[in-house]
């Protein structure tokens, strides 16, 4: 799985975090998304699916 | 534009069934099977769009042609109030609204809000310790549900402790059912010029809190006193009535549903307690009216074409309850149920800032009020509880409780 994000889309709302804390974390100065891990291991699959569904800024982008 | 108005189109809004305050009015459900977009008409005859069904609503607040600027033609205002004039950014469009967001968004991030955890927890644990040693029955917005959220963002802000009983009960004259318009302006406008006073005074001697980092923006040279005060304001609106209706309501709710009540009550895993409240953000409403739009280009949505200047109605309490969505018996309560893409907060850019905090507070006061009164109930029939069917934050004046 590749994982790509748009900080510029991003909102802050850190539902990624939730739903997936070792593959995305937010920058202290503005509660943008970071990303940690853009291939993350299967086990976290749920989870980054999970994170670019609720993202309401559809900031998140999979290929799988 | 056209206001001409049909006798087929219904009104908005309109009641829920008697007897079901927690289920959205049964014409809107139909709606969303038959006619997922729909014309409907507002007190004043304009004839927006009423979106009813989880995907539609969930494409059109995440489409930049979709504008929730109130001073457009064509935006559908719910009221003659107006409303919307201390809003700030929750009104604006990108790119202002980002700009203005991303200065109050690091407050808001998933560990800091965590970090606060155990905070919010002395709060409800002292407003829990002073229910059990009050009078009983007892109203439970006004003991509980009311000053939690207050309590909660005196600290995010920072306001000081010896100002916390003024805070408070301003905060409280602005919302209060039975104050008059005179007591309200005139609260808002205490709470206007006190955060602005304290903005300054944050500025002077900045403090690990909010209003000192809205200062710091001021300093950079970001904001002007007046946006950082205007936004001091805005948090304490948006967070203050939201959280405490979706206090009371859930609790309300929670007892009409003695099982689902007893399995968080038994837990003390905070992963189902967190999963609980996401099912009661999903299953209750206090954005009983939805979210309001105005399209600013031609859209294709289910079928048709939403026309540049068209009004649009989310209906997201019906979204939230949509089997395409929630394939289990969505008009159930079931607090085992994954429901963490609920549009309870919203969807888009314009989504809830504040919903890190709402979660946190909501799974620490859910959890520890129940478990610390286990034997908490109304003290009066369901029938005998006003709910705010015309409020705009749908929830209960009043809930009289005992134990």
């Amino acid at each position: 799985m590749k994982v790509t994000i748009e900080q510029d889309r991003c909102i802050g709302t850190g539902q990624c975090v939730l739903a997936a804390s070792s593959v995305f974390d937010q920058r202290d100065e503005d509660g943008i998304v970071v990303l940690l891990d853009d291939n993350p291991p299967a086990d976290q699959a749920d989870g980054v699916r999970r994170a670019a569904m609720v993202c309401p800024a559809l900031a998140i982008r999979l290929a799988e | 534009m056209s206001t001409a108005a049909g006798p087929e189109i219904p009104d908005f809004p309109v009641a829920r069934a008697p007897g079901c305050p927690f289920d959205p009015p049964p014409v809107w459900q139909a709606l969303r099977n038959n006619a997922p977009v729909s014309k409907v008409r507002l007190w004043d005859g304009s004839t927006p769009w009423l979106v009813t069904r989880y995907a539609d609503q969930r494409a059109l607040l995440a489409d930049p042609r979709v504008s929730v600027d109130s001073g457009r033609p064509g935006y559908p205002h719910l009221s003659p109030h107006g409303g919307g004039s201390n809003l700030g950014f929750l009104r604006m469009d990108d790119p202002e609204h980002s700009r203005l967001r991303r200065l109050v968004t690091a407050p808001f991030a998933v560990k800091r809000i965590e970090a606060m955890r155990p905070m919010v927890q002395k709060i409800v644990d002292d407003l829990v310790d002073g229910l059990l040693t009050g009078p009983k029955p007892v109203d439970l917005v006004e003991a509980f549900a009311l000053p939690v959220p207050t309590l909660v963002i005196s600290e995010l802000l920072g306001v000081p402790y010896s100002d916390h009983q003024f805070f408070q009960e301003n905060s409280t004259a602005v919302i209060r059912r039975t104050a008059t318009m005179e007591e309200r302006t005139a609260a808002g406008r205490n709470l206007g010029e006190y955060l602005g006073e304290l903005v300054g005074r944050k500025l002077a001697e900045p403090r690990d809190d909010v209003l000192s980092e809205l200062a710091a923006r001021i300093k950079a040279g970001d904001l002007t006193h007046r946006e950082a005060t205007q936004i001091g304001v805005l948090l304490l609106i948006a967070g203050h009535e939201t959280t405490a209706n979706m206090i009371a309501l859930g609790t309300v709710a929670l007892m009409e549903h003695p099982n689902q009540l007893e399995l968080l009550r038994r837990t003390d895993d905070p992963h189902v307690v967190a999963t609980a409240v996401e099912e009661l953000l999903r299953y209750l409403h206090i954005t009983h009216n939805g979210m309001q739009r105005v399209a600013v280009d031609d859209i294709d949505i289910a079928g048709l074409t939403v026309h540049a200047g068209e009004g649009l109605l989310m209906l997201n309490e019906v979204g939230n309850r949509d089997p395409e969505a929630f394939p289990e018996a969505p008009d159930t309560l079931d607090i085992t149920r994954d429901a963490r893409h609920h549009i309870a907060f919203g969807f888009g850019v314009h989504q809830c800032l504040g919903q890190s905090l709402a979660r946190m507070e909501l799974q620490v006061v859910y959890s520890t009020l129940h478990r610390r009164i286990p034997t908490l109930r109304r003290a009066v029939g369901l029938d005998r509880i006003p709910f705010k069917h015309d409020a705009f934050i749908y929830g209960v004046h009043e809930l009289p409780v005992t134990w």
